[in-house]
């Protein structure tokens, strides 16, 4: 037993090793315009956002919609606290305001505290939105969000925020470098850094016997409560943790865009991410993880010939215009949903069993035809 | 014997409805007691009452002599009730504790319909149970530091399915288990937050002769064992007078008789509420 278990230790320790090795190699190697790299980058933070989702959606049972406001919190949190001083006293971002943080920090700091900002304002939120239940909770979660935002663009809050105008040139992706040195970071291997991090927290978490009553709270409130677990105490804090990291993975998301808008954080953010989570399946890491990948891969990149009048060599500029590309993909998600209805993973995670198992099934599919 | 619970005048009221009128009853220590009565005689509603589940509309709850729940003198279902002493709870502090402090203070249950955890094995439904006494806090629960008390959790929680012979089926899903064995879970369940006081629901309801029987001498080796008190609600009357050493009886929400099973029997207005009274046309 004890063998089996480091056995799956050391091959899962092994795959996560080659997936960062293989990062970092392409990086090395190819150039780093190539669209690989936008998917790679966009499609961990999120997987990031998505496992995060998870947790409350999945291994909690909040139906929360509240997760772009939360990452807009991160994002401008990180954004105003990176920026350099001489950029915020200068005309060039805070054109009609005069920005009242008189300081920066790191991208660690930053990051830090974006989490921190989310979780703050989700603390604050839950108390009263947590005692509502599933459709209330998530009617509620979602106006919330969109209070946020609107905030955000408020006028007053201006010299904070630049009202709604444009957030740039704070430490984003091109901008980080190793401590004390100049040599950039790799920038996917960065986003890949930091999300691999949270999200083994977030898996930490999940094993853990808080964990195990968060589970016990999405089964059966009642008799989770008969078992001593305060059901508000447990919600706010799986609310709170969900909302950290999907601070930081706003504040990650404002280092891929290199600007920061508070339009940008619109409730369709928080349905994408949704429709990320119920693809990969609802109660599952690995399913998340894998969905996002595919989502960004094809929207940002495999159908894009649908965009743009050539798809898979067939040239039809009548027919692949502009927009055709989100028809296709409604029907590719129409299609998951039909032939997996609980997911691509339901809530089972990817482990080597289970996938050589599966190569076994349709291998011999194969050969029986 | 020292009272481990008692109900002082419980009243509980839906709407116009009064689920349980007037309800005084108590438990001494280390006894078995049952509370028995026709079907919608408020019994559940009455534990659901103890368990803070539902806040009472009139009366006090004590536990160990101390009041845990007491009727809400400004609550809204206060104003429908008239009661026969309206007064008497009045001037005292209100208690509104939840059902996850009733069962921090000892008292455990299990319930009707069985309510186990679905998507979790009959290992971790016992595990997830010793999570409220937990002295870690999440930060080194998340990183492993209090990874000593995860692992004495994990022994206790071996030795509570050994002793309930469920330690084989512990990779089994609760929901798989039959429904004999999903009861003996639930108690197992129940018995991991080390209460004093355990309320069973209908613990024999869907079981067979030989497995009552089986849960008869089952209960009183736990109460034994654990030095349990036992409150129950069960409708196998051979089960009943078997092991309870006291009845209540309820009938439309009001007590109507109670004492040893012996003077419960003979009763005759048990037997009225239980086989219906011929009507003088």
């Amino acid at each position: 037993m004890d063998r089996e278990k480091r056995n799956h230790f050391i091959r899962l320790f092994v795959a996560i090793a080659a997936v960062y090795g293989i990062v970092l190699v392409l990086e090395m190697t190819l150039r780093p315009t190539n669209m690989l790299f936008t998917v790679l980058k966009k499609g961990a933070i999120y997987s990031l956002v998505a496992v995060s989702v998870n947790l409350l959606n999945g291994f909690t049972g909040l139906f929360s919609l509240g997760q772009a406001g939360f990452m807009l919190v991160g994002a401008y949190t990180y954004a105003i606290l990176t920026m350099p001083v001489a950029v915020k006293a200068s005309d060039r971002v805070y054109r009609y305001y005069d920005c009242i943080v008189g300081f920066d920090t790191g991208v660690f700091v930053g990051l830090i505290a974006a989490g921190l900002a989310a979780a703050l304002f989700a603390f604050l939120i839950g108390l009263p939105v947590l005692r509502l239940k599933s459709d209330y909770l998530a009617i509620a979660t979602l106006g919330f969000a969109e209070i946020i935002r609107a905030v955000f663009q408020w006028d007053v809050l201006g010299p904070l925020t630049n009202g709604a105008n444009l957030l740039r040139e704070f430490k984003d992706l091109s901008r980080i470098t190793f401590p004390f040195t100049d040599i950039p970071v790799p920038q996917t291997f960065f986003v890949f850094t930091v999300c691999g991090i949270c999200i083994l927290l977030i898996v930490l978490l999940i094993n853990s016997s808080y964990g195990r009553a968060f589970k016990a709270i999405r089964d059966d409130e009642v008799a989770a409560e008969a078992m001593g677990i305060n059901l508000f105490v447990h919600k706010e804090l799986s609310f709170v943790i969900s909302s950290f990291f999907a601070g930081v993975s706003g504040a990650l998301l404002a280092m891929f865009q290199y600007t920061v808008q508070a339009q940008q954080f619109r409730s369709m953010l928080t349905y994408e991410i949704l429709l990320i989570v119920v693809i990969g399946g609802i109660g599952s890491i690995s399913g998340s993880c894998i969905a996002s990948f595919l989502y960004i891969a094809l929207s940002e990149w495999w159908l894009r010939g649908l965009d743009m009048g050539t798809f898979l060599g067939i040239h039809a500029e009548n027919i692949f215009r502009s927009g055709f590309r989100r028809l296709v993909f409604s029907v590719i998600i129409m299609v998951i949903v039909l032939f997996f209805s609980r997911g691509l993973m339901g809530d089972k995670e990817l482990s080597w069993a289970r996938t050589s198992a599966w190569l076994r099934r349709t291998f011999r599919k194969r050969e029986a035809v | 014997m020292s009272r481990i619970l008692e109900l002082d005048s419980v009243t509980m009221q839906f709407g116009g409805v009064v689920a349980v009128n007037d309800l005084s009853m108590h438990v001494d220590e280390g006894e078995i007691v049952a509370l028995i009565g026709p079907n919608g005689a408020g019994k559940t509603t009455a534990f659901n009452c103890i368990t803070g589940v539902y806040e009472p509309t009139n009366g006090a709850i004590l536990y160990k002599g101390n009041a845990i729940i007491q009727n809400h003198p400004s609550g809204k279902m206060k104003r429908l009730y008239a009661g026969l002493e309206p007064d008497k709870f009045s001037s005292s502090k209100v208690l509104n504790p939840t059902p996850d402090k009733i069962t921090k203070l000892g008292i455990a249950r299990t319930f009707q319909n069985i309510r186990l955890f679905r998507s979790m094995t009959v290992f971790d439904n016992v595990l997830t149970a010793m999570h409220m006494r937990m002295n870690a806090g999440i930060f080194s629960d998340v990183f492993r530091i209090s990874h000593a008390e995860e692992a004495r959790m994990r022994e206790e929680t071996e030795v509570l399915l050994r002793r309930q012979s469920l330690w084989e089926l512990r990779d089994e899903l609760a929901t798989s288990l039959p429904y004999g064995k999903q009861r003996r879970l639930e108690i197992a369940r129940a018995l991991a937050t080390k209460p004093q006081l355990l309320l069973l629901d209908e613990p024999a309801a869907g079981m067979n002769p030989q497995e009552t029987q089986e849960l008869a001498s089952f209960i009183h080796e736990i109460k034994d064992e654990y030095s349990l008190t036992v409150l129950m609600i069960e409708h196998h009357m051979d089960l009943v007078m078997r092991i309870s050493d006291r009845i209540y009886v309820l009938d439309f929400g009001s007590l109507i008789a109670e004492g040893t099973p012996k003077e419960v029997q003979s009763d005759q207005r048990v037997i009225d509420a239980y086989l219906g009274v011929a009507e003088n046309v």
